[in-house]
Parts: structure tokens; C-alpha cells; sequence
């Protein structure tokens, strides 16, 4: 591996039921699709809804090799226990993505670390689907990422969503869009 | 897919006829997807009562000459142990997965490689060995379960597939193609209705004087042709390292960062990955340690295969361990100190004086 090729490392963490597992899901899919090498590890076993949940994806140009992440280059945390947890391993020049609504305190990072604050919660309300708020924060760190676009990842949530929700596909893609557009402005 | 998934997959394309299996965590994704898919196929899935009596019908199964495998993780792998003992007394294939959670006891869920030496010696009583492979991404424990079970046919053996917790889960691309068999002996051992022929007889219990010890004999004759013939492992700029490092499975990813990190800063870096651990990789680490260098042996046990290594080494090198235990997975930045500070000239002298 040289350091001219690409890699992301990226841990998304926040309590089970916010759908964690499925955003990392989303993000390695695309990744595949676009030929990029890809890993993806899940914390597993007592993860059920109120605990903790993270994963942890790597995407690389060339063949992986530590699937494992402990100084990721961009952290997508979904509520305050995974914003203590996690925030404080970011590489410098890396990137936070908070959901700020449901993380009401500012993190104090090295200024070398941008910190965008999605109020994901809020956003995917809107939207009508409050359960949507995972793909409106993973649609904002595309955007900001420039890797692959939130429509892109969108095009994968059909591989990786149980057929039985395939009915809230439109909802995630609009929230996928509107992350993105959020992190635009 | 995640590992767990990938391997099932992988089992029905190389033709497994029947699983069994009783559900444990981090494996249970292995016991869901064949329930699925098994009938599909039209072939047998149970889930059965206990861990002992999946593996007693894999030893049912086994018998009438079909493919057979059973999955569980640590504790349930330790249930096992009387009925691979009983396989290996019987001298029938078998495919067992083992995805490895912390230990001893009830333990932990977490990931963990703890069950080494039960998979390498054995594991149940009487002299007997199983194959033990040891995969490192899924793709390769996905393309694993054909050569088990063609290993297991070919030598009438149990074949144990090690991975661990964080193989089981990790999802990775994978490429699932039908392999083409080995050449396999005929089972014209197997319990298929004896019209028309001689009864054929499976037992795991040899009363007659001498007999025992005969099969004993077989059994190590057998065992010495596996060592002979079917040994994998991959190695990675050895030729100028002064330190090698010693990793199997999950761990030998860890490593594999670890040491391209170690080369850009210049140390003199390589590795050695066993991929069957038994046979283990005796003569090509052996060969390693002709010339003065330091072997490191990484592990998420207290150290374990690190036994292994030594034997291998034989005294020609100092042997050191790092490992983490009980579920803890070491960090690409742990393994690294570790060779830095086993390549400082002071330290390294004083590691060679030591041995």
C-alpha cells in the first residue's frame, strides 16, 4: 500500500434501533459497487434496541488488511454516549458527523478535525419517517466526503434492506438526498 | 455477506447433503441461513436438541456416506468433543466449524482464537488428530469448505474450519464458485444396505487383543501423510526481515497492517501465516529461523499456537508472544510498538542473549 491510494476508515455508532448496522450496510454496498475493496465489522450479541451499536467499514483501493479501525478518518455518531466514546480517536484532519439532534453539547475536538452537525432526527421527522434519520446523517457525510454520492448509495439500500421494509426505500432515498443537501449549504 | 453466511453458502455448493447444528452466538447467522436454504435444496436440516446430539447425527449421517457438518462456537465445540473422538475412532468425515468466542467457560461472545489447542491436539480423548484450517478473510473461509470437506474425504477425517467471532460477522466481498473436487477414494465403507454384498461395519469400539493398537497405527500413518502432503501457509517479505511475525486468522490481518506500516518506517519486517495450523507449517518456519532473527507470535489467546512456533524454531531463534485474551482483539498500533521495540538494537541483543 502506498499513502497516495485511498482510505477511508469510518466507525457509525449510536443505540440499537437507529438503525447503525444497516447504515454501515448501505455504505460497504455502495462501496462494492463502485470496485472499491471493502470491510465491514459489526459489534454484535447484546446490541438490542436502547444499547450501544457501532460498526465499523474500511474502503480501500487496494486489498484490506486490519478490518479493525481504531483511528478512524471520519466518525458518524447518532447520539451523546457514541459522541464520548468515539469523537476523541478521530485522525486529525478527519471528519465528525453529529446528530445534533439528540447531542445538544458542542465536542471538544483539535481544530484540525471538521465537525458537521446534522439534525438528522429533526430532518427525517419531516420526512415522516423518524426511523429514516440513520440515512439522512449517512447522506450528509457522502456529500461532505465526495466519495460516492448520497443517490449512489441509495441505489444499494435495495441489497441491503429485508425485503419486508423494501416499502420505505422512497423515504430512505429522500433522506439520503436530504442529508446531502443539508451538508451542502 | 458476513462470514457466517459465506461459509454456509460455500458448505452447499461443496455439496454438504446434511447440517446440524444448535444455535450459539456468534455463529447463529450459519444455523438461520441453512435452515433456509437446506430445504431449498432438498436437502436435510436439523436443529437439534443439544450440541451433543448434532454431532452424534453428523456421526449418523456421516455413516451412510454423505456430507456432513455441524457449526457451533467454543462452549458448544466442547460438547462436541466426545463425538469427535468417537468420528475419529470410526474414521468418518466430518466438517466442523468452530467460530471462536472468548473463554474459558460460559465466557464472553466477543471474538477470540482461545480454542487452539483444543482444535490442534484433538480436543476429545484417545490419540487422534483433526485437521485444523484457519482462514483469515472471508473469501478464504468461504473457499475453505470445499477443501474440508474434500480433506475430510479423502482421509476419513474430522476437519475442524477455525474462525473466529469477528470472522463470523465481518461482511467482506466474496466470490462463491464450485470448486472442482479432488480425486476422492470410493466410500465403499458406508452404511448403504448390504444387498448384494458383505455387511460393512462403522464402530468406534475395538475390544480384540491388539486390534486397538493396530488402528492406532493406521490412524498415526494416516496422520503422517496429511503433515506430508497438506500443509498451506503464506509468507510475506521473510527473505531480509529481522523480525517475523507469526499470526493465524483475524490477527494475521492485524498483523499484515501492522508490518506495512513497520516497512514504511523503514524496519526490516515479514510474516509468516499458517493457514492449516494441523498440519502446522513446521518446515517453512524452521527454514525462517536458519539465519539470526527474532520470531513474534501474535495471538487473541495467552499463547497458544506461540508452542507451535517454538517447536518449529526449534532453539535457532528467540520466540516472543503478544496476545490479547478473554475477547479483546490487539490493535494494528499494539502489534507495531511491539516491533519496534523488539528491532531496537540494544533490545534485540538483549532478547538473543535471553534465548
Amino acid at each position: 500500500m502506498t499513502s497516495n491510494d485511498f482510505y477511508e476508515e469510518v466507525i457509525i455508532a449510536g443505540f440499537g434501533g437507529q438503525g447503525i448496522i444497516l447504515a454501515g450496510k448501505a455504505l460497504a454496498q455502495t462501496a462494492m459497487k463502485a470496485g472499491k475493496e471493502v470491510t465491514h465489522m459489526p459489534s454484535y450479541g447484546a446490541e438490542v434496541r436502547g444499547g450501544t451499536s457501532n460498526c465499523m467499514v474500511v474502503i480501500a483501493d487496494e486489498p484490506i488488511a486490519s478490518p479493525l479501525v481504531s483511528q478512524p478518518n471520519s466518525v458518524i455518531v447518532m447520539n451523546k454516549a457514541s459522541l464520548n466514546k468515539f469523537a476523541g480517536r478521530i485522525k486529525s484532519g478527519g471528519l465528525l458527523v453529529m446528530n445534533s439532534s439528540l447531542i445538544d453539547n458542542k465536542p471538544e475536538l483539535a481544530n484540525t478535525i471538521e465537525v458537521l452537525a446534522v439534525p438528522a432526527d429533526d430532518i427525517a421527522a419531516e420526512l415522516g419517517n423518524p426511523k429514516a434519520a440513520n440515512m439522512v446523517a449517512l447522506g450528509a457525510y457522502l456529500q461532505k466526503r465526495q466519495i460516492f454520492s448520497p443517490d449512489a448509495a441509495a441505489e444499494s439500500l435495495p441489497d441491503v434492506l429485508a425485503k419486508r421494509y423494501h416499502k420505505t426505500l422512497p423515504v430512505n432515498t429522500e433522506a439520503l438526498r436530504r442529508g446531502g443537501q443539508f451538508a451542502k449549504k | 455477506m458476513c462470514g457466517n453466511e459465506a461459509l454456509a453458502e460455500a458448505a452447499i455448493i461443496a455439496g454438504v447433503d446434511a447440517y446440524f447444528g444448535y444455535p450459539i452466538t456468534p455463529q447463529n447467522e450459519i444455523t438461520a441461513y441453512m435452515s433456509k436454504r437446506m430445504p431449498e435444496e432438498g436437502r436435510v436440516f436439523v436443529q437439534s436438541e443439544s450440541e451433543l446430539a448434532a454431532i452424534n447425527m453428523v456421526f449418523g449421517a456421516s455413516a451412510t456416506g454423505k456430507r456432513t457438518m455441524t457449526t457451533s462456537s467454543s462452549p458448544g465445540i466442547s460438547l462436541m468433543q466426545e463425538g469427535i473422538s468417537y468420528l475419529s475412532g470410526a474414521e468418518l468425515p466430518a466438517v466442523v466449524v468452530n467460530v471462536m468466542r472468548g473463554g474459558p467457560g460460559l465466557g464472553n461472545i466477543a471474538p477470540s482464537q482461545g480454542d487452539y489447542f483444543q482444535a490442534t491436539r484433538g480436543g476429545g480423548h484417545g490419540d487422534y488428530r483433526t485437521i485444523t484450517l484457519g482462514p483469515s478473510s472471508v473469501q478464504e473461509l468461504a473457499d475453505c469448505m470445499s477443501l474440508a470437506f474434500d480433506l475430510a474425504d479423502q482421509y476419513r477425517m474430522t476437519v475442524v474450519v477455525l474462525a473466529d467471532g469477528f470472522l463470523g460477522q465481518m461482511m467482506e466481498p466474496v466470490v462463491l464458485d464450485k470448486k472442482p473436487r479432488r480425486k476422492l477414494p470410493p466410500k465403499d465403507w458406508a452404511l448403504t444396505g448390504a444387498e448384494g454384498r458383505e455387511q460393512n461395519i462403522v464402530r468406534s469400539l475395538w475390544l480384540g487383543e491388539g486390534v486397538l493398537e493396530e488402528l492406532n497405527y493406521k490412524l498415526q500413518a494416516k496422520y503422517e501423510q496429511v503433515q506430508k502432503n497438506e500443509v498451506i501457509c503464506e509468507e510475506y517479505e521473510v527473505d531480509d526481515a529481522e523480525i517475523v511475525v507469526v499470526a493465524y486468522g483475524i490477527a494475521a490481518r492485524i498483523v499484515r497492517s501492522a508490518v506495512n506500516k513497520a516497512r514504511e518506517e523503514g524496519i526490516k519486517a515479514g510474516w509468516i501465516r499458517p493457514i492449516t495450523l494441523w498440519p502446522f507449517p513446521t518446515k517453512q518456519i524452521n527454514r525462517a529461523a536458519e539465519e539470526l532473527r527474532i520470531f513474534l507470535t501474535v495471538e487473541m489467546s495467552c499463547g497458544q499456537m506461540v508452542e507451535d512456533v517454538k517447536l518449529a524454531v526449534a532453539g535457532k531463534a528467540p520466540v516472543l508472544f503478544y496476545g490479547r485474551a478473554g475477547g479483546s482483539v490487539p490493535s494494528v498500533d499494539e502489534v507495531l510498538e511491539r516491533i519496534r521495540q523488539l528491532t531496537i538494537p540494544a533490545n534485540k541483543q538483549k532478547v538473543k542473549s535471553k534465548k
